[in-house]
């Protein structure tokens, strides 16, 4: 089976995120760069798969980014994916989930035959939580999304989703585009051997050009919508702080009171 | 005035709580028109509400496919071509957001994710947790916007709310649904809707306890959030995580308990009208967002704090 794994590089949880002042875009040189936790699940869960049908499977890697979104590619070849293709272009800077969507699928197109397309639910910093299924829809496949287990039958794939709403059991004939959840797994760490044979492993990095989009379908100046203003809002200020002298919850409660919350 | 689609989230017969919130944020851009995918008579029976809450149309679309949520895009993309609406307003639940991302890619649409305001201008959005109000205008004809359950306040309005029935067209490759089991809600209340909020941290230091964060949320019928290095200590389910990589909830009231306050869990509660916290360490970074900090013991101050409020209650 040939298993094509949506990433993405984004800022670390751990630090302070910024908007640039200039463009409102995510201000990607202010913080760290990590590959998005969800998407380690998304490698982690096509490794399963390759390794449950006697690793005849292949594992391609896919993201979108500037070009130290290396570094995510990186992490997903060390721990175990076989090769990597970056669209890597200044052009897409700025780009919307729209854009976004549909360059990936010019992507995808890109690998020959593919019977699985696995991604994150949702990214940590976009959160837009809609990307996977607009992939899938730019495609003309089916998505089965927030997946919580995935089962390979044939040519047909089960999933069990889990949301806020409740879990729905999904089917769908190959290929298709499947998003896992937190639930799916626990990601594996790149062994030294994994990490040592990454630095061997395919990387096909693609211009615009190279992926048949134009600079007109991508890109800020081109996005369908645009962030007009932004502005950090004004940190909450600390209040009253005092140490517990055995009062503490009543204290707590006269505050309750005459802030009129209980 | 213009249309405004308005795709109508329901629940066992039943208008959800989020479409009343979608309908009165879509009369500030135009005159909403309620769109209702669902079984035969499904619309009939959420008419009233509909109605009361402005909906000057109502678009029926009955349907007993299994297809999963292409059945909503198609729908809502046939109708946008034949009534060119200002906008379409869809709920980002899970299920919302998809449904739209699909929409805005059909129909070459904005997509305006996870609004918390509309206005006839564009929305607003609430970036990083609330770290950053960014403002967002669309750029081509009827933008599709998710709206953030919970951040309009309801009004009621009357609505002439005249059916209609749509057909619902086919689309294409989709998934199929083999079954559903809904959530099994618990007696407290909605994480993300509750106006109270009382949450655990690794100072709580092991599921048992976490009794206490319980006691304390259901004398103030709270729900119970968990901080990241809580679940991921396994003292509580990963459904109840509050911060970056879990719910964000911005209620009334919300208690800290045990909680250091890494900026992963601030981002999902640092837009919280009221923030109390209790901690051990004087230092910790979520006394610089409390309102009011106690730098104490959490199993000596919260047992108390239950007591008082248990004993105003009687």
């Amino acid at each position: 089976m040939k298993i094509v794994v949506l990433v993405k590089q984004v800022p670390d949880t751990y630090s302070e995120r910024q908007l640039s002042d200039s463009d409102h875009t995510l201000d990607r040189d202010a913080t760290d760069a990590v590959l998005d936790e969800i998407n380690e699940r998304a490698v982690e869960a096509a490794l399963q798969l390759k390794e449950g049908d006697g690793g005849d499977s292949t594992v391609t890697v896919v993201t979108m980014g500037p070009d130290r979104a290396t570094d995510a590619i990186r992490k997903a070849l060390s721990m175990g994916a076989d090769a990597a293709v970056h669209l890597s272009d200044e052009a897409l800077h700025g780009s919307d989930a729209v854009q976004t969507a549909r360059a990936l699928a010019k992507v995808l197109g890109t690998v020959e035959g593919f019977d699985l397309v696995l991604a994150g639910n949702e990214a940590s910093d976009g959160r837009a939580a809609a990307v996977p299924a607009m992939v899938a829809d730019v495609l003309g496949l089916p998505a089965l999304t927030h997946a919580r287990e995935i089962a390979i039958e044939g040519s047909t794939v089960r999933v069990k989703r889990e949301t806020d709403d409740g879990v729905t059991e999904l089917t769908a004939e190959l290929p298709a585009v499947v998003s896992v959840g937190e639930k799916i797994n626990e990601p594996r760490y790149p062994s030294f051997k994994g990490i040592m044979a990454a630095k061997k492993k395919p990387v096909t990095t693609l211009s615009l050009t190279d992926a048949g989009l134009d600079a007109s379908e991508v890109g800020l100046a081109n996005a369908l919508s645009s962030v007009t203003s932004s502005q950090p809002k004004p940190p909450k200020s600390a209040g009253e702080k005092f140490e517990d002298e055995g009062d503490g919850g009543s204290k707590i409660a006269a505050y309750l009171v005459a802030q009129k919350l209980i | 005035m213009a249309e405004v689609l308005v795709l109508v989230d329901h629940l066992d017969g039943e208008n959800k709580k989020s479409t009343y919130e979608l309908l009165t944020a879509a009369r500030t851009v135009g005159e909403p028109s309620a769109v209702v995918v669902g079984p035969a008579g499904t619309a009939a029976g959420l008419a009233e509400g509909l109605r009361a809450h402005g909906a000057a149309k109502i678009y029926a679309a009955e349907t007993d496919s299994a297809e999963f949520l292409t059945p909503q895009v198609s729908v809502l993309e046939s109708l946008v071509e034949q009534v060119d609406p200002v906008a379409v307003l869809i709920s980002a639940s899970a299920d919302g957001k998809e449904i739209a991302g699909r929409l805005a890619v059909r129909t070459g649409s904005a997509l305006l994710a996870d609004a918390v305001a509309v206005s006839p201008t564009g929305v607003t959005h609430s970036v990083f947790g609330g770290a950053y109000i960014a403002e967002a205008k669309a750029n081509t004809g009827h933008p599709v916007i998710t709206l953030r359950a919970g951040s309009v306040e309801i009004e009621q309005a009357e609505g002439a709310g005249a059916e209609e029935t749509v057909a619902v067209p086919a689309s294409g490759r989709s998934a199929t649904v083999i079954s559903r089991e809904p959530i099994v809600g618990g007696d407290r209340p909605e994480l993300t809707e509750a106006s109270v909020v009382v949450a655990g941290g690794r100072g709580v230091g092991s599921a048992d306890d976490f009794a206490i964060v319980e006691g304390l949320a259901d004398v103030l019928g709270a729900a119970v959030g968990a901080s990241r290095a809580a679940v991921d200590s396994g003292y509580y389910p990963h459904q109840f995580q509050v911060g970056q990589t879990g719910k964000t909830v911005s209620p009334q009231l919300y208690i800290a308990l045990g909680i250091s306050g890494a900026i992963q869990h601030r981002a999902g509660m640092q837009t919280s009208k009221t923030i109390i916290a209790v901690n051990k360490d004087s230092e910790a970074p979520i006394f610089e967002i409390a309102d009011l900090g106690v730098v104490g013991d959490l199993f000596k101050v919260a047992p108390q704090l239950q007591e008082e409020i248990a004993k105003r209650k009687a």
